[in-house]
């Protein structure tokens, strides 16, 4: 059924639709309405998880590996300083290789103070053993939370959803919510075959040595690999059933691309628009939205950027000293192919500017006339 | 006494230094709770105790978490065997006193103001015992450790944990120590039988954090005890008191002598214990005040 949904609603919907079992939660803006709205629906009976107000982010994570590692499937929802105060728990969780969903909604880290969109806080939990999955739109947020509990299911490992703060989470849009008969069929329940269980007991995370130690890293490393083909599986299925696929990443108009405008979140979207508009002025432009960022999913990339010449590469995120995350990522990635575009890493947008479609049409004429490779970042004001 | 054990949970193969009150304490307490129960452990003396993969010390499920996470990871576990219809199952959260008096402080409040149904047991050995004898905010007055040095010893009284637990009006708080293993278990009954945020204050003696003999461990225990550095009672919905042991008039000890074989207190003055001494019989006339105004019945 169509219904009007901010994107915080979404995931709320995704959520009962999941028949989660625990949730726990702290707020923050911008991801509180995920809380309220799931705080209603909980007390309605629209969503039959048990819902635990934790006293911190830091809690709430932990109390959902407790309760993934004894079997119940478990969300949670966060952003910005709330992502970084779980951080011991987001390496904690992998470890225990517990499936949990979460959806962070991207905003900027104080000081100053700023509540808008940016990226920081999830890229910098790159390293951490999650899965990451970046949303254009509040129908994609929803049907990607449903992905995203296949996939670290099916892996055990746990996924971050990301989506863009206000430009997703506080604004409507029409999303087809699927019905709950159609969503079991995509998404059986969650029968771990290990968990903590008194007829089996097991003590979990023991000390090891570092070979034991370095196998059970390798073996994360691997099952993160496999989520390349495991999301294009599930999209696959999500399609067949619902009509709707994603892929892993998205090219637009990158055939006889001369300049690929590399992004993701909301920021594709308005791409899109500059692309269609540079292409009436001439300019040889496509863009490439990229979803799956964990891991990173490069020779799709390398697919879709094919025999382009230049990429510029829209950072809404920073590593300070280094650049823009998603260029230091394609450019790692690019060093082992064959074909290597000139690489431009643009960082524009901290803090919540708006990427309209004359900005980014504006940062892609820049990038078509910058000559010669160069390493360090361009920032963009917006 | 007479106590009949059906199955022993905590078994040999532990790596617990010689003469551990910590391993005595897992052990009395799995004696009662039984097969099904399912340990949360954070960083603490016993994530080494248990012993490294692939070994276990106990025969239950065991989980091993962060420092400061006993509390929550419990709440979830919980949360998880509601969902399941599993409500005889027992979620034990096992932190020592660095893990619950300090790191673990915020998670296991908001564990007891939100009355979770887990069973919280703080080991106490007075200090970071697991990362070499570092001082806690349940390490007493006068103590040295390797981060309050006998020049400048801890200064500082004990925090009381039981005033903090009470405060949150949880069903039920008591201490207990493992020289006195049926008030001990008697205790861990009583929580196992109701529902509700249960917290139990074990004091653990430690021969290698307190400088002392491995084979005084149970002697010092009930020594605390006799000196009222460590009262045993209960504390039910965090406003009615009971003292569960009073040290007959011909037990008792004081202080001095309680912690005469402790080397860590080798360096105090007459003064010094005087101090602590003073802060025992302050905290015991407290105790007594309260149990008197607001008794269990």
């Amino acid at each position: 059924m169509k219904q009007v949904l901010l994107g915080n609603f979404a995931v709320a919907r995704a959520v009962a639709l999941a028949r989660v079992d625990v949730i726990s939660a702290y707020p923050i803006t911008p991801q509180t309405l995920i809380v309220e709205e799931l705080s209603e629906m909980c007390a309605r009976g629209d969503c039959g998880a048990k819902f635990i107000k934790v006293e911190s982010e830091h809690s709430a994570l932990a109390c959902c590996m407790g309760a993934s590692a004894a079997g119940a499937r478990t969300f949670t929802a966060t952003s910005s300083h709330g992502l970084l105060l779980m951080h011991e728990m987001i390496h904690w969780s992998a470890g225990a290789r517990t499936p949990i969903v979460m959806v962070n909604v991207n905003r900027a880290i104080a000081p100053p103070w700023n509540l808008w969109s940016e990226q920081t806080d999830s890229l910098s939990q790159r390293d951490t053993g999650w899965i990451q999955l970046y949303c254009e739109n509040n129908q994609e947020v929803l049907d990607t939370t449903l992905h995203a509990y296949r996939i670290a299911e099916q892996l055990r490992v746990p996924v971050m959803l990301v989506m863009d703060a206000f430009i997703l989470s506080h604004t409507s849009e029409v999303v087809d919510v699927p019905d709950i008969a159609q969503v079991d069929r995509f998404l059986p329940p969650y029968n771990p075959e290990v968990k903590l269980d008194p007829a089996d007991p097991h003590s979990f995370g023991s000390i090891t040595g570092g070979a034991e130690y370095q196998e059970l890293k390798r073996i994360r490393h691997e099952a993160i690999l496999r989520a390349r083909d495991v999301a294009l599986e599930v999209d696959s299925e999500f399609d067949a059933i619902f009509g709707r696929k994603y892929g892993i990443v998205q090219p637009y108009r990158c055939d006889d691309a001369e300049l690929i405008l590399l992004t993701s979140g909301t920021t594709a979207g308005t791409a899109r628009i500059a692309v269609d508009a540079l292409r009436e002025e001439g300019v040889a432009a496509g863009t490439l939205k990229v979803r799956l960022f964990r891991p990173f999913p490069a020779h799709a990339i390398a697919e879709g950027v094919g025999d382009a010449p230049k990429v510029a590469v829209i950072d809404r995120n920073v590593s300070l000293g280094a650049g823009g995350i998603f260029a230091q990522e394609l450019k790692a990635a690019f060093y082992d192919m064959d074909r290597r575009p000139e690489i431009i890493g643009i960082v524009s947008g901290l803090g919540g500017g708006d990427f309209t479609p004359e900005a980014i049409a504006r940062i892609a004429h820049n990038a078509a006339s910058a000559k010669g490779r160069r390493g360090e970042a361009v920032w963009e004001a917006l | 006494m007479n106590v009949t054990v059906e199955q022993e949970f905590v078994c040999r193969g532990h790596v617990a230094c010689p003469g551990c009150g910590a391993v005595l304490a897992m052990r009395y307490v799995l004696d009662v709770l039984g097969k099904k129960t399912i340990v949360v452990l954070p960083a603490c003396c016993w994530s080494v105790i248990n012993n490294r993969y692939p070994t276990a010390a106990v025969k239950v499920p065991l989980f091993h978490t962060a420092f400061e996470t006993a509390a929550c990871v419990a709440t979830g576990v919980r949360a998880a065997l509601d969902m399941k219809g599993d409500n005889d199952t027992h979620v034990l959260a096992w932190a020592g006193d660095g893990g619950t008096f300090d790191i673990g402080l915020q998670a296991l409040s908001g564990a007891a103001e939100r009355n979770d149904d887990i069973i919280y047991v703080c080991y106490d050995n007075e200090a970071y015992m697991n990362t070499g004898i570092q001082r806690s905010s349940s390490t007493p007055f006068g103590a040295w450790t390797t981060t309050t040095p006998a020049k400048t010893f801890k200064t500082k009284q004990k925090k009381n944990i039981m005033d903090i637990m009470a405060a949150h009006r949880i069903p039920y708080a008591a201490t207990a120590t493992i020289a006195y293993p049926e008030d001990l278990m008697n205790k861990v009954r009583y929580a196992a039988g109701i529902r509700g945020t249960r917290f139990l204050h074990i004091f653990c003696p430690c021969p290698t954090g307190w400088k002392t003999a491995p084979d005084i461990t149970v002697e010092l225990s009930r020594n605390a005890v006799r000196a009222r550095a460590f009262p045993l009672y209960e504390v039910f919905d965090g406003t009615r008191y009971r003292l569960t042991h009073e040290p007959a008039q011909e037990d008792r000890m004081p202080i001095a002598e309680y912690i005469k074989p402790q080397r860590r207190f080798a360096h105090l003055t007459e003064a010094e214990i005087q101090v602590m001494q003073d802060h025992a019989d302050e905290e015991w006339g407290r105790l007594m005040k309260v149990t008197e105004t607001w008794p269990a019945g």
